[in-house]
């Protein structure tokens, strides 16, 4: 390696964007480079956002494939409004992503793609990297292709293959950038091409040439360096909200003691989690790859039934279809987990972009009164805990409970401070057993107004259950107007009842005052970042965000009552915020909203609340 | 059958009752529903194998017939329309030792349950599954269903049904079933021995049962399975038996070319050598898909198994392949999933 005369300057937190086809590996690099910023101890939070399409036609605008990261010193909780950088691997990466960029931030071009025939296809009048189009930026024009091609030309692979190294070229040149370690990538590369170590080797050569390149050429002339984050002290992974919640899955399963059957059929962005539980089977974990969204909640409800955890798990399309299994659910009054990573809609929609448009959809979207749980993770580390919590409140209440996950939660990654399992309350699960009195299905538990679950197999309490009103105590079918009412109500105020097992919600900053910002899910790393820099610039506003949107947290209307204004940020057109107007009237609620199938960014937020201060 | 004995029948002494197996619940289908005698051939089937009530689970989807699980003195779950193989899927997924019993209708199976019935007989889950086939919507009062002859005049087709009808057997048989049987409602006896053969069938077993719904399609299959007319216009089927029906046990089955065609044997026309004999453990379907397109007049309708052979049970291979990977990766503790990855310290 050459020893560098350059400046080497320290910063406090930088946002790298790497752009490409989807075939081009920008998602990869963008992995390797987030794996190094978590070795290398920095805290850090990504965005990857890439078409539906596997492999949209080469070179066009919906085929552009990004992978967004900030690391820093400090603590952060988004992935950075614009980045610093950006690596643009054709014309279509560059246009599609020039807004993504800061005011005098760098790009890296690959020159070589700029060809008539590429800029034609991208939709640019004239080259962007010969007129003015980018003279608000600092522009490095690297002939990447043909670098590589150079560097690795007496390696024996094929043209194709030399190409795909690229990727790792612009990450060596970021590497040198930012000072980083390239260890843990090139024993990436070793591990990962061990049965073909040709590639191996063309990978290493070319992650190396890249941090050359960028050491030696001029136009770089300043390395900078992120320290290490002062994070909480504890041990550290880098998780991803779907991996997340797969291991909260079979946490939670082990904590009470029980077998987890996953059901599910395969959707965007929900499909990891079917694939990280089936590749846990030593776990004693079973998955089921359903023939439809129906069946997958219908296997999960069995397996309940059967006095087991049967979760089910996909998005929002695929709530739609398990409406009828989930109503069967609250009826039966069995436990059941439905996981609804939520992406954009109405219909098909936006399968690989984020929103928050299930909420009213899990609340009311089934026919007659059905009430369920609803909670919803806030980062991608959350969904490990909100899996927990989500199993526990099902099986003590006897009830199904929604999980509403995002598509930016389920891709995003971040550290994720491990749990000290020994810390992690046992989940205790009671089976009745035969006694002189006759076996009564729907006698509830007086606190918790949850029904016994008898586990067929047990002798003495057969009984049956279905899908028709039902008497109360007894279970038998009935057609009773006063029963049925009453039944209702009670379901009712059995979820009502899961408040006395929630946390109370807890309010950042001031306690009282003119401004509250409530938010829920995956909105709060965007709040809190809002939140905090108006704060460290002197405005008096606090945050306070929802885990649990069914119930909500007791305290929450004694919490409205101290503001004189709630603003409510959402990825949808108000749907906490009709929920809040029509429980908590005499209260004042603003929204705002973004459907654009992208997440807040912090300075939207900080603007946006400056308007009502 | 012994290759496929999955549970003990107690020969000789019977060890339950019928009415072990009743719930006690006032049973609420119309008087002369055929499905009296159904409920009450399972009853007695169950009663005797050594098997305690508690492990038998029922069922059951949205009609009339769904309404079974009411009824039977056991667990039960009266699902939702169309959906009870997802359930039994599910519940068989995570118990082993109970026996699953899934009550469906011709709407319920073959319309709205479509999809989860033939994916459950693909993947030859160890359940049961009685269709019991009127030809009607009768908890609905009395539209066409998909098994309902081309033409028939209902609520909903008063010029007559335009939907070719589908045949419950031959989707068993498409979906690679591997127990496929037909039984009518009016026959108990032989209703009990198709049951004590499913229960005994290691995997997926579906039985047709032909039920009479008196009131919106009343003897529908009389002129085919009615006491008078079944012995010469349904062929009982044993195996490796010829396919002989017929009063006087005069007529047989022989295949000409792709075609099966009907021998008179008191004519000699045909040597006992030349008939079809019965094969219910052939493993190539297209034999059993033959017969279930046998139909009156042309042929005589079979009742019996149409076919009964051995695949790899889903169920098992979950386990087996858990039990795999804990014996290839050892036991996954929950310390190895959480913290199994590249993992770093903050001081």
């Amino acid at each position: 390696m050459l020893t560098t005369k350059k400046n080497l300057k320290t910063t406090n937190a930088i946002t790298v964007r790497f752009a490409g086809d989807s075939g081009d590996g920008m998602q990869l690099a963008g992995d390797q480079f987030t794996d190094t910023a978590a070795a290398m101890g920095n805290d850090f939070a990504t965005l990857p956002d890439f078409p539906a399409e596997i492999r949209a036609p080469a070179g066009t605008l919906p085929g552009v494939s990004s992978f967004q990261i900030q690391f820093s010193e400090s603590i952060i909780f988004t992935p950075g409004d614009q980045a610093d950088v950006l690596v643009a691997m054709n014309p279509a990466a560059l246009k599609v992503n020039i807004p993504n960029v800061k005011k005098g931030g760098l790009i890296i071009v690959n020159e070589s793609a700029f060809t008539e025939m590429a800029l034609r296809k991208a939709t640019w009048q004239g080259n962007p990297l010969e007129d003015q189009t980018l003279r608000d930026f600092q522009v490095l024009k690297v002939p990447l292709s043909e670098l590589t091609k150079n560097a690795l030309k007496d390696q024996p692979l094929k043209l194709t293959e030399v190409e795909r190294c690229k990727n790792f070229f612009a990450l060596g040149m970021l590497f040198w950038l930012y000072n980083r370690s390239m260890e843990h990538t090139l024993n990436w590369v070793q591990k990962k091409f061990a049965k073909r170590p040709e590639l191996a080797a063309g990978n290493v050569t070319a992650i190396k040439a890249g941090y050359n390149f960028a050491d030696i050429t001029e136009t770089l002339p300043v390395q900078y360096e992120i320290k290490k984050a002062q994070l909480e002290s504890g041990v550290y992974r880098k998780i991803t909200g779907n991996q997340a919640l797969a291991i909260g899955l079979v946490t939670a399963a082990s904590l009470a003691n029980k077998t987890l059957l996953y059901g599910s059929y395969p959707i965007t962005p929900a499909s990891d989690i079917l694939h990280y539980l089936s590749s846990y089977k030593h776990y004693g974990v079973k998955t089921f790859q359903a023939e439809d969204e129906i069946a997958a909640c219908g296997v999960a409800l069995g397996a309940s039934f059967g006095g087991q955890i049967g979760v089910t798990g996909t998005s929002g399309p695929g709530i739609c279809l398990k409406a009828e299994m989930m109503n069967l659910a609250v009826m039966a009054e069995l436990p059941l987990i439905v996981i609804d990573v939520q992406r954009g809609g109405p219909s098909t929609g936006m399968p690989t972009k984020t929103e928050q448009t299930d909420l009213l959809q899990v609340l009311y979207g089934r026919n007659g009164e059905s009430p369920i749980c609803v909670l919803a993770p806030k980062t991608p580390a959350d969904c490990f805990t909100m899996a927990v919590e989500a199993v526990r409140l099902a099986m003590k209440y006897m009830t199904p409970v929604v999980l509403l996950s995002e598509g930016n939660l389920a891709n995003g990654a971040e550290p994720w401070k491990l749990p000290v399992l020994e810390d992690l309350p046992k989940i205790e699960v009671k089976h009745p057993t035969a006694s002189n009195a006759p076996f009564m299905p729907y006698l509830r538990d007086p606190q918790t107004l949850a029904r016994p679950w008898a586990v067929p197999g047990t002798p003495g309490l057969e009984h049956r259950i279905g899908g028709l009103s039902k008497a109360d105590v007894s279970g038998n079918v009935s057609y009773d107007p006063e029963n049925n009412q009453k039944m209702i109500r009670l379901r009712a105020e059995k979820i009502r009842r899961i408040v006395q097992d929630i946390p109370e919600l807890t309010v950042e900053g001031p306690q009282s005052g003119d401004l509250l910002v409530l938010g829920w899910g995956g909105s709060y790393g965007p709040v809190f970042q809002a939140v905090s820099n108006l704060s460290d610039e002197g405005t008096r506003v606090s945050q306070a965000h929802l885990s649990h949107l069914n119930p909500f947290p007791k305290n929450l209307e004694s919490i409205l009552s101290k503001f004189k204004k709630i603003l409510v940020p959402e990825l949808n057109m108000g749907h906490l915020l009709v929920l809040l107007r029509s429980q908590f009237p005499g209260h004042t609620f603003v929204g705002y909203h973004k459907v654009q199938g992208q997440p807040f960014k912090s300075a939207e937020l900080m603007e946006e609340i400056k308007r009502h201060l | 059958m012994s290759a496929e004995n999955l549970v003990p029948k107690v020969e000789g002494k019977v060890p339950f009752t019928k009415e072990d197996f009743e719930s006690g619940q006032e049973v609420r289908w119309c008087p002369g529903c055929g499905d009296y005698a159904i409920l009450a051939v399972m009853q007695r089937t169950l009663a005797k194998f050594s098997i305690p009530r508690e492990n038998y689970v029922f069922i059951s989807g949205i009609g009339c017939s769904s309404r079974f699980p009411y009824y039977m003195n056991n667990y039960g779950f009266h699902t939702i329309h169309g959906r009870a193989p997802t359930i039994a899927s599910g519940l068989r997924c995570v118990n082993p030792n109970l026996v699953v019993w899934v009550i469906t209708g011709d709407g319920d199976a073959l319309s709205i349950g479509g999809n989860h019935l033939i994916h459950a007989m693909r993947r030859n889950l160890n359940i049961n599954i009685v269709l019991v086939n009127n030809r009607i919507y009768g908890l609905t009062k009395g539209q066409y269903s998909p098994t309902s002859e081309m033409g028939k005049v209902t609520k909903s087709s008063p010029l007559g049904s335009i939907d070719q009808p589908i045949n419950p057997l031959s989707i068993a048989l498409a979906s690679e079933a591997t127990f496929v049987a037909r039984t009518v409602d009016s026959d108990p006896k032989h209703m009990g021995y198709v049951f004590e053969r499913a229960m005994q069938h290691k995997g997926t077993s579906f039985i047709e049962i032909y039920q009479n719904c008196i009131i919106f399609n009343d003897k529908a299959f009389v002129p085919v399975t009615g006491r008078e007319n079944r012995d010469d216009r349904a062929v009982y089927l044993e195996h490796e038996k010829p396919l002989i029906y017929g009063k006087a046990r005069d007529r047989a089955i022989r295949i000409k070319g792709l075609k099966p065609e009907v021998v008179e044997l008191a004519k000699g026309e045909a040597a006992r050598d030349d008939l079809l004999i019965h094969n219910e453990r052939e493993e190539d379907p297209s034999y059993a898909y033959l017969l279930s397109h046998f139909t009156y007049p042309e042929l005589p309708v079979p009742l019996g198994v149409l076919r009964a052979v051995q695949r790899p049970v889903y169920d098992e291979l979950l386990d087996q392949q858990v039990e795999e990977a804990i014996k290839r990766k050892s036991k996954g503790s929950i310390k190895d999933l959480v913290y199994g990855a590249e993992t770093w310290t903050v001081a």
